[in-house]
Formats: C-alpha cells, sequence, structure tokens
C-alpha cells in the first residue's frame, strides 16, 4: 500500500503537485492520467524521491520514504521510463542485472533472475542476454526496459508513459503483457500516462490530474458514469461513453446462466468486442466461453445494452 | 573484400593526377642534390649521372609499374603492395645515389634527396594511404599497418643503406643529442597532456552540472587559445622567472622562466580546451533518459558519474586527447626557442646555420610520431565507439 498525503511540489512561487491525497492499494494498477504540464510525472518522481517534496508525506507499506537515503529506497521500487533508458554501453543481460547487483546478489542468483524475465517476456536468453540494446526493436527495448525494472522483485513499480513510444500494435501487446505480469508477481503498479484509453485499459483505479491537483480518483467505471467535473467530462470523451463503459467489462463477468446458441465469444472478450461480434453476425445472443472452449453461458443482446448505460 | 571503384579500362582520377605529377617531378626536378660541404649551395645531379645503367632502369621500371597501377588497377590490395614496393625502391636508389656520390672516407661532402625524390615519395605514399583507405581496414588492422611501417624504417635505418645521406649524417653526428631531445620532446608532449586530462575532464564535469560555468570557463579557454605560442611562452617566461627567483626551492625543482617549465605550463594551458570542451560534449551526448533511469534504479551520483555519463562520454573525451596529443607533439617543437628542447632545437639550429638537412633531423621524426599518435589514438577512438554511442 502507498499512502501520499497532502503531496505538494512547490518550483520557486509555481505549484506543480498541490495537496495531493490518494491511497494505493497493495497488488493494484492505478494509472495517473492528465494532460502535460499537469503535474502526474512529479507526482510519480516524488514517490520513489527522484523529486524531493516541497510538504507532505509517502509511505509505503506504513514506511516513511524519508526513513532511508534516497538510492537505497529506489533500489526496492522498479522504475521504467518513455524511452525505456536503458544503458547502451552494456548487454540485455547487464542491463536486467542492475539492480540485482547493486543490492549484491550472488552471480548465480542474477543470471537466474535474468532468464527467467527474459523468459516470461518472450525472449529467447540464448538469443538476446548477450545483445545490446541498439540490436533490439522498439518493442523489444521496451520490454527489457520493464523486465530491467523488474529485475529485483520489487512490491512497486513505477512507469512513466512505459509506452509512450511504442506504436498502436506492439503498445496493445505490451499493455496486456502488463496486466499479466501484475497478476503473476502481485506488484503494485503506479503509471503515469496521458492516453485516457490506456487509463481504462490498465487501471483498476484512475486518477485525473490537473494544474496539480487530483479531480477523481476512482474506479475508470465511475469517472465515466459520475464525472466529478466537467473536466473529466472532457478528457473521457462523452460521445463513444456508452462504448468506453462496455469496454470496462468482460463477457465472462457478465454473462447469465442458460443455454446458449449464436456466435461463440471468448470470456476475456470485452462487452464492446461482444457487441461488435452480434451486430456483426445479425445474431440476439452470443454463447460465452472460456479458455478451453467450454460454454460458461450467454450473452443476449438486450443484456449487453444493458451494461452500456449509467447507474 | 568488395575494393573495386573504377570500372575495367576507366582511368583511376587520383591514379592519373598522381602519375603525371610524378613524371613531372622525375623530369623537371633534382632528384639527388651534392654539396662539397654542409652550407654551400647544392649541386642538383640527375639519376643517370649517378647511378649505373641497370639500377637506373630498374628503378624507372618499377616507377612505371607503380604509374601503371596507379592509372589503371582496381584492386586496391594491388595497388598497395606495388606503391610500398616503389616506396622500397626510391629509398634503395637514394641509398644507392648517397654510397656512389659519397667518396670512400669522405664526411664532408652532403648528398641530399632532391625535391624530385621528395615530390616521388609525396606521390607514392598518397598511392599507397588512398589504397589503406579503400580496403577500409578495422583499427586493430590500421595499427598493425603502422607497426610494419615503423619495422620497415627501423631496418632501413639499422641496415645502413641511407647512412651516406646528409639527414643521416647530421643524425650521426648528433645521435646522443638525438636520444636526449626525444626524450624531452615526448616528455613535454606527454607530460602536458597528462597534466591537462587531469585537469580538463574535471573542470568538463562541474561545466556540464553547472551550466552557469560554461560559457565562462569556455570563453577564458578559448581566449587562451587564442594567444599565438611563442607569445604565451613569452607571456609565462615573466611570472615564473619572477617565481623562481622568489622562491629558491622552486628553482631547485627546475621550474626557471626559461626552459621546459614555460613550455609544458602553455601546452597545458592548450590543451584545455578541446578537452574540456570534448568533456563537456560528451556528457551533453548522454540520453537524459538513461541518467533518469539509472537515478529512478538506486544508482548513486558517484555510480552514474563514472559507470554510466563518463563510460558513455569517454570516445568523445578520447577525441579531445587526441587533437592535443597531435597538437602538442607539433607545438613542443617551438619551445626550443626559449631553450626547453626537444625536436625543435635541430630545427631552430639547422635554421640559423642554413643547413637545411639539421631542420629535417628535426622536423622529420616530429612528423611521424604526430602521424603514429593520431593513428593509434585514432584506431582507439574507433575500437572502443560501439553504433551505439
Amino acid at each position: 500500500m502507498i499512502e501520499i498525503e497532502n503531496l505538494t511540489k512547490q518550483y520557486g512561487s509555481a505549484t506543480v503537485v498541490d495537496r495531493v491525497s490518494i491511497t494505493i492499494a497493495k497488488g493494484s494498477i492505478t494509472v495517473i492520467v492528465g494532460t502535460s504540464g499537469s503535474g502526474k510525472s512529479t507526482l510519480l518522481r516524488m514517490i520513489n524521491r527522484l523529486v524531493e517534496p516541497s510538504a507532505g508525506r509517502v509511505a509505503i507499506d506504513g514506511k516513511d520514504t524519508t526513513s532511508e537515503p534516497p538510492h537505497l529506497l529506489r533500489r526496492g521500487i522498479g522504475y521504467a521510463i518513455q524511452g525505456h533508458g536503458l544503458f547502451p554501453h552494456r548487454s540485455v543481460a547487464e542491463n536486467i542485472a542492475t539492480v540485482p547487483r547493486l543490492l549484491g546478489w550472488n552471480a548465480a542468483r542474477t543470471r537466474a533472475r535474468v532468464e527467467e524475465l527474459l523468459r516470461i517476456f518472450q525472449l529467447d536468453p540464448g538469443e538476446f542476454a548477450g545483445k545490446f540494446p541498439y540490436e533490439l526493436s522498439g518493442g523489444q527495448q521496451q520490454r527489457v526496459g520493464v523486465a530491467r525494472a523488474l529485475a529485483a522483485e520489487p512490491a512497486v513499480l513505477l512507469m512513466d508513459e512505459p509506452f509512450g513510444a511504442l506504436d498502436p500494435i506492439i503498445r496493445t501487446k505490451a499493455q496486456d503483457d502488463l496486466i499479466e505480469i501484475q497478476r503473476r508477481f502481485g506488484t503494485t503498479i503506479v503509471l503515469v500516462t496521458h492516453d485516457i484509453d490506456e487509463a481504462f485499459r490498465l487501471g483498476d483505479r484512475v486518477a485525473v490530474m490537473s494544474q496539480g491537483q487530483v479531480l477523481q480518483y476512482d474506479r475508470p467505471a465511475m469517472l465515466l458514469t459520475h464525472p466529478a467535473d466537467a473536466f473529466i467530462s472532457r478528457l473521457t470523451g462523452t460521445g463513444d461513453r456508452a462504448m468506453k463503459l462496455l469496454s470496462l467489462t468482460t463477457a465472462g463477468a457478465a454473462a447469465e446462466a442458460g443455454a446458449a446458441s449464436g456466435p461463440k465469444v471468448a470470456a476475456a472478450a470485452t462487452l464492446r468486442e461482444v457487441l461488435s461480434e452480434l451486430v456483426w453476425s445479425g445474431a440476439p445472443e452470443a454463447t460465452v466461453v472460456d479458455a478451453d472452449g467450454m460454454a460458461r453461458g450467454r450473452l443476449t443482446l438486450a443484456g449487453v445494452l444493458a451494461h452500456g448505460k449509467p447507474g | 573484400m568488395k575494393t573495386t571503384t573504377a570500372r575495367r579500362g576507366a582511368i583511376d582520377r587520383l591514379g592519373a593526377v598522381l602519375t603525371l605529377v610524378g613524371v613531372a617531378a622525375l623530369v623537371c626536378l633534382p632528384f639527388v642534390v651534392f654539396k662539397a660541404n654542409r652550407i654551400l649551395p647544392g649541386d642538383a645531379r640527375s639519376l643517370s649521372q649517378v647511378l649505373p645503367p641497370v639500377k637506373v632502369l630498374t628503378f624507372y621500371g618499377i616507377l612505371i609499374l607503380a604509374g601503371v597501377t596507379a592509372l589503371g588497377i582496381a584492386s586496391a590490395r594491388l595497388r598497395l603492395a606495388v606503391a610500398l614496393v616503389a616506396v622500397a625502391a626510391l629509398a634503395l636508389t637514394i641509398g644507392a645515389a648517397g654510397d656512389a656520390l659519397t667518396p670512400i672516407g669522405n664526411k664532408v661532402v652532403r648528398v641530399s634527396p632532391g625535391t624530385g625524390f621528395w615530390v616521388l615519395l609525396l606521390c607514392l605514399g598518397l598511392m599507397a594511404t588512398d589504397a589503406i583507405t579503400r580496403l577500409r581496414p578495422g583499427p586493430g588492422v590500421r595499427v598493425l599497418f603502422l607497426g610494419l611501417f615503423a619495422v620497415l624504417a627501423g631496418a632501413a635505418f639499422a641496415s645502413g643503406i641511407l647512412d651516406h645521406l646528409s639527414v643521416m649524417r647530421e643524425y650521426e653526428v648528433n645521435a646522443s643529442r638525438f636520444a636526449l631531445e626525444a626524450r624531452h620532446h615526448i616528455f613535454m608532449a606527454l607530460g602536458s597532456v597528462t597534466a591537462a586530462v587531469i585537469v580538463a575532464i574535471p573542470v568538463g564535469i562541474l561545466c556540464h552540472r553547472v551550466p552557469r560555468l560554461r560559457a565562462g570557463t569556455l570563453g577564458a579557454l578559448n581566449l587562451i587559445q587564442t594567444v599565438p605560442s611563442i607569445a604565451l611562452f613569452g607571456i609565462l617566461m615573466v611570472p615564473l622567472g619572477a617565481l623562481a627567483a622568489a622562491v629558491p626551492f622552486v628553482t631547485e625543482l627546475g621550474i626557471r622562466g626559461i626552459g621546459a617549465a614555460p613550455a609544458v605550463l602553455a601546452l597545458f594551458l592548450y590543451s584545455l580546451l578541446p578537452v574540456v570542451a570534448n568533456t563537456v560534449v560528451g556528457l551533453a551526448r548522454v540520453s537524459p533518459a538513461t541518467v533518469d533511469a539509472a537515478r529512478g534504479m538506486g544508482l548513486t551520483n558517484l555510480q552514474i558519474l563514472t559507470n554510466i555519463e563518463l563510460v558513455l562520454a569517454f570516445p568523445v573525451i578520447l577525441t579531445g586527447i587526441r587533437i592535443v596529443l597531435v597538437q602538442n607533439i607539433g607545438l613542443v617543437t617551438v619551445a626550443a626557442l626559449i631553450g626547453a628542447g626537444g625536436f625543435g632545437v635541430f630545427v631552430f639550429q639547422g635554421i640559423n646555420q642554413t643547413a637545411i638537412d639539421l631542420v629535417l633531423l628535426g622536423a622529420l621524426p616530429t612528423v611521424a610520431l604526430a602521424f603514429s599518435c593520431a593513428v593509434l589514438l585514432d584506431a582507439l577512438v574507433e575500437s572502443i565507439n560501439r553504433p551505439s554511442l
């Protein structure tokens, strides 16, 4: 758990982050979203003290972050940024081993961890461990950047626009990978983005920032159905809010019991995708199947549409 | 390796120029100059007057081969081989001319290579370096070439084939001085560069960290760079002389208004700008994302500086060191004017005595030293410069 209380950063007379108080639950993904200059990166960087707060406090699992020197604090917190920041003169394996080495892990443990991470990120250790960053594609560099951030098994991972430099297709894949990795390790992830769709896609909770303040900190569906003010409505967009809402619920969660007919949809698919499938096929209902292909229930067109309504 | 630059049958443009200049030099310029003694004006001799027809014809044959190769052969390896053979023939021929023109036991006459010889050497040297460039050798191979040339040159001197040439005569007379001045020369060049590197890298780091210092520091160092070397030597003589007069201990250390102290100090000052500037540029080139990631992962400031920033900036810093080392090897020559020693001693003595051979005895090793250092450091810079950096 990360407790942020009255956190403030001032540069001269400018207040970049203004008395922010939020509590981030352990093992969740929290996305801080906002326009550029909203203070979202500064807020993130105050958690690992890359920026020292002017006032307020941050506690991770009850421990004040100022209770140890900043470089020791940071070794316990994963950090991944846009443009990956890989060390160009170090191989992929050396890059990933950065924090384990700082922590004094022995060579065998470090090597085992590096290989485990490379496999998790679908990079064959035999092929990639000895390569240098410039020999990798953009997507591969980004994966190594996240693997490096996770190397020392941190409980908290901070990510600053980690997918900002990727093209849309690789970006979607990277987001899926991140959700899977978060489930696997139970890491508490705080991610900064300016992309509201990314925030909805990844966030268990989303904090919307503007002019240094958190305007609303809530589950994504609540931002759509109960926006705190006009700025948030504008940010989330009202034109397709019903579709956005549908995309926040999976078919598995919405499925009704009963015998089903019609096209098969995966339980992991969003209702938005189910609706698209129903419109495309002209069928009145769909069969929800789990990963093994077993029928789990059914979804009628009316049932899907009901999820797109607020309240 | 693909080295072909000219189509079959096409005439190589550089080769055509070199051949034309070479032929003109052979026909119009004296190949060898004979002087009855060291300071008398020389008297040009053509090869046919000096050497037996067999040797002359063999030499011309090799030069014709070199010309034909330069004009029409595309293979860089072949061009290099022929150029080197021709250089060897040139050396043997001038050596033989020296032998032929020097009466046995006579130490007074001077036989010098004429302008024709030097122009031919230049043409063949250009042909060889052009061929090496076309081969695009890696840094290791270039150092290997340098070593090979050094061994060949050393063998040529050791074999005695050049002993009757005037420069070697001057060397013979000055052999012990030559070794001493060579040590002085290298000591002053390397010493000033080493001291400058020790001071300039921290200053560069400081300028990188504190942008307010940057303009002022680089401006001041730039100003020093604009002072001509002789003027700077002169300016430094005054305070150093005063210091030595006031503090006897300083004099015991060998620091005086003239000599090595002002020379090394001036060279040190000249060396600061390129190293400081390159350190600043090298550090600025390190991606901010890399430094941010390093800090975010918990590297200390010192670890970021030594393990990340300086390592990534090192190729650029080394380029600066290469510039000042080559520059100082040349500038040390001028320092002989204020009694600092070095190869410049021979240059200025030679100028005073109008003995051009003595000038060459100082100038040729200076050029060779600067050239060797440039090749070595270039190779080093290239070998540590990965495409990513």
